[in-house]
């Protein structure tokens, strides 16, 4: 049967705009697997529960008096923490401005097989009253594990088996 | 005593902008032509109270009266005046001030520039936009009041304008922006009308298009402004960041682009009614929501300053009252009659129809990558964010699509082409777009896809449109004439689409041919890089109005010759203490040369950034191309020649339907 030429172009129309959007939503599916960062706190970094080699996004603050630089080159080490834990980084690159130890920091990278996170990109922000939500859960969080931690008489548990909020 | 009176001039304002939402629109239901004709006067009203209030503000800001809260949260007496000028809107109140004096100039500029429009439509468009003010001024006075108090503890120097924004860029970025964002209200206010009584018609679609065109010409510069500020002034070389309050911005660009060619095709074919007053409502509510997402503090985002939940939630209200009951409006008046128009397969209403699949595809590519990761957050379901490479990934195929379709269609007609004819027409762009695009690869040293993909695109843009004006120039009387024959609306699409093909081959080419080096350098160091050598001389000191600064001395050399000196800086500024970065640039529109000073690494040595930037210039520079195509097609004659006519009709209209006939012209 011959089909009427108005609702051929429009089935046209139909067809198109379906192959755009399973197109666009199969891009956008395969890209966001590809490219989702999860959050992850200092306390979840020690306990070992983050998967190695996999990008991740880690934050918290900088622990005094532990950057050190290497002097030849580039290289700069810090530890981050929540106050109750931390984790190594290592970073090699220009760090920003408002980078300094008792800042708060987000930075993004992978963990490596000797526990130190390599941080491709590190971020502090623009304004010294700003802290990242982030980074200000985390420290609430491990804040509220510490007091329940205290309450227990679980005085010196190792960090990783301490409660973490839901997540 | 003016702090006060500026509080006082916000609260007239608001009452004038309540009267102006109701008053006139009530006039219009009733039919009633005593009532509309207050819409004007109360425009202007809510518009003198809105611009006292801020030039008070201002005031403050000047005199340095640090008894106002946010004067002395916002700025310095060490400030250059200019700088306190630009303080203004520094902070939240003072650019949601911004953004209403933007609002009120954008009514008083439809009140004065629509005497032709019939009363019933001013009045109604006037009384939108004064709903919409009411919104936001009730925002202002309740929650975010900026001739707020600090009596009797006044303090002796204010906390000074994050360094960040003491900078030109941040001078016209913002005004530039709102007057996009704020501009969308206009096309906005006309498609409620339009909805209201029932006049979704060519004339209609005519009366939008010049204020969205100008809106939209508004946010391609704030949107350019704010990358090419971010550039420079981040200190890390990046034009783009797919940060969310670039999204932000973004969003309503893409779907305001997109209303505009849907507006075109409703004018001149009366096709897409429906579709086109969506468009509107959704690129206002986008709009809205960038304001939402960036005054509310939601975001993990340089540009989160303020964090506030009361604001966030009564911006959220706002957003939620504006798209439920325009959406509403939407779903019960919308023209559900068929249009009869017909046309075929390759005509321009299908090449427009197909750019805005593209540009809403894209929209809600970028709404997606923006909200997901703020959702997740909202339900506790964990924190994410979403990287540039989903957006470089997804976007990037459907610009290039856009991209091929444009030049394609250009050269189609309205209601039938030949598809065949575009087919022959194309043959030469697509031959010039192989060569040069080939070439690009040859000069920068390499192939890559993605680059070949935009490069190609730009140059099929730029030839098809070439060609197309090739042809339409042909006349009798010569090239000159039929040059000059041609419309400046012509023109200024010409100027918009050329201005989307440089963007595209800046983007290309800097992204992929770009070169960033990070290392330790020493006086007497030096650095070479795509052919310049970087000659590291050392540091000086400098001293600045209110900073102190490390000044970096670089000489730069190309074949032995030398090209420039290059000084970047690394600021500390005296009150916050903050260390800056300002980026030293070497700039031309083949490349620029980037250095920036990072750390200090021990007595003499210094972590230092430099990229070598081919042709990201043009980023700009198209953006510019589309903002002044946007004016220039504003400015076309037949804008001013038609309103003419109408006024003529109108007038005929009034004569014959004598004074007891209301002058409302339902279709």
């Amino acid at each position: 049967m011959a089909m009427h030429p108005l609702r051929k172009k429009r089935l046209t129309i139909v067809l198109f705009l379906l192959a755009g959007v399973a197109v666009a939503v199969g891009l956008t599916t395969y890209a966001l697997r590809q490219n989702i960062n999860l959050f992850y706190d200092p306390t979840q970094i020690a306990s070992g529960e983050v998967p190695l080699d996999v990008r991740i996004r880690a934050g918290g603050m900088v622990e005094d008096g532990s950057v050190k630089r290497d002097p030849e080159s580039l290289r700069v080490q810090f530890n981050v923490t929540d106050f109750n834990s931390s984790f190594p980084v290592e970073y090699v690159g220009i760090l920003p401005d408002l980078f300094a130890e008792g800042q708060g920091i987000v930075a993004m990278g992978r963990i490596r097989q000797d526990g130190f996170f390599v941080a491709d990109q590190v971020l502090a922000k623009h304004d010294e009253n700003y802290m990242s939500p982030e980074v200000n859960e985390a420290l609430e969080r491990a804040k509220a594990a510490n007091k329940s931690a205290m309450t227990d008489s679980v005085t010196d548990s190792l960090p990783g088996q301490q409660p973490v909020g839901a997540y | 005593m003016y702090p006060e009176l500026g509080q006082f001039a916000l609260i007239l304002a608001l009452l004038l902008a309540v009267l102006l939402s109701i008053v006139p629109l009530a006039g219009s239901i009733t039919g009633r032509e005593s009532l509309q004709l207050f819409a004007r006067p109360l425009a202007a009203g809510f518009f003198v109270f809105t611009a006292l209030a801020f030039a008070i503000l201002t005031h403050a800001f000047m005199v340095d009266d640090f008894s106002v809260a946010y004067v002395a949260n916002n700025s310095n007496s060490m400030l250059p005046w200019y700088f306190k000028f630009s303080a203004v809107w520094g902070g939240h109140e003072g650019s949601l001030l911004l953004w209403i004096l933007m609002l009120a100039g954008w009514t008083l500029a439809v009140s004065v520039f629509s005497r032709h429009l019939p009363t019933v439509m001013t009045s109604q468009v006037l009384s939108v936009l004064g709903m919409v003010s009411v919104g936001f001024l009730l925002f202002i006075v309740l929650t975010s009041n900026p001739f707020d108090r600090l009596l009797p503890n006044v303090p002796a120097d204010g906390a000074d304008l994050n360094p960040l924004l003491q900078d030109f860029g941040l001078i016209i970025h913002p005004p530039l922006l709102y007057m996009g964002y704020v501009g969308f209200s206009v096309a906005f206010a006309f498609a409620i009308a339009a909805l209201i009584n029932g006049r979704l018609d060519a004339a209609w679609a005519r009366w939008s298009r010049p204020w969205t065109t100008v809106a939209w010409a508004f946010l391609s510069l704030g949107i350019a402004l704010g990358s090419w500020w971010a550039y420079y002034e981040l200190g890390w070389g990046g034009w783009w960041f797919w940060d969310p309050v670039e999204n932000a911005s973004l969003l309503p660009w893409l779907s305001g682009t997109a209303l505009m060619h849907s507006l075109a095709v409703t004018e001149k074919r009366g096709v897409f009614k429906s579709w086109t007053v969506l468009l509107a409502i959704v690129t206002f509510s986008l709009s809205l929501l960038g304001t939402f997402l960036v005054r509310s503090g939601v975001l993990t985002s340089v540009h989160a300053f303020a964090s506030d939940p009361e604001r966030g939630v009564f911006l959220l209200g706002l957003l939620g009252i504006t798209i439920i009951s325009s959406l509403a409006l939407y779903a019960l008046r919308a023209p559900v009659v068929h249009s009869r128009s017909r046309y075929g397969s390759y005509s321009r209403e299908i090449f427009l129809m197909l750019n805005n699949v593209m540009l809403v595809a894209a929209t809600l590519l970028v709404l997606v990558g923006t909200l997901y990761p703020l959702v997740l957050d909202f339900l506790d379901l964990g924190r994410l964010s979403i990287g540039e490479p989903f957006f470089n990934l997804t976007f990037s195929p459907l610009a290039i699509a856009a991209g091929l379709l444009l030049g394609a269609g250009i050269f189609s007609r309205w209601k039938k082409t030949d598809g065949g004819w575009i087919g022959r027409k194309l043959l030469w762009p697509l031959a010039v777009s192989i060569l040069a695009a080939t070439a690009i690869m040859v000069i920068y040293g390499g192939f890559e896809p993605w680059a070949f993909a935009g490069c190609f695109t730009a140059v099929w843009i730029t030839a098809a449109t070439l060609t197309d004006i090739w042809d339409k120039s042909a006349s009798k009387k010569g090239r000159w004439q039929g040059m000059r024959r041609l419309s400046r609306s012509y023109y200024g699409m010409v100027l918009g689409h050329l201005g989307v093909a440089i963007t595209m081959l800046g983007a290309s080419v800097v992204s992929n041919y770009g070169i960033e080096r990070e290392i330790r350098m020493v006086p007497g160091d030096s650095v070479t890089m795509a052919g310049y050598q970087f000659n590291f001389l050392g540091m000086t000191q400098r001293q600045g109005a209110n900073f102190t600064a490390n000044v970096g001395n670089f000489e730069v050399f190309r074949d032995g010759r030398a090209v420039s000196t290059i000084r970047p800086e690394k600021r500390e500024y005296q009150v916050r203490r903050d260390m800056m970065t300002e980026a030293g640039i070497d700039a031309s529109l083949s490349r620029d040369l980037f250095v920036a000073v990072g750390e200090q690494l021990s007595s003499n040595a210094w972590a230092i950034r430099i990229q070598y930037k081919p042709l990201i210039r043009c980023l700009w520079l198209g953006a510019l191309f589309m903002a002044c195509g946007g004016f220039l097609a504003i400015s076309d004659r037949r804008y001013r020649v038609r309103s003419k006519l109408a006024a003529k009709v109108a007038a005929q209209e009034e004569a014959a339907g004598g004074k007891s006939a209301p002058t409302e012209a339902l279709s």
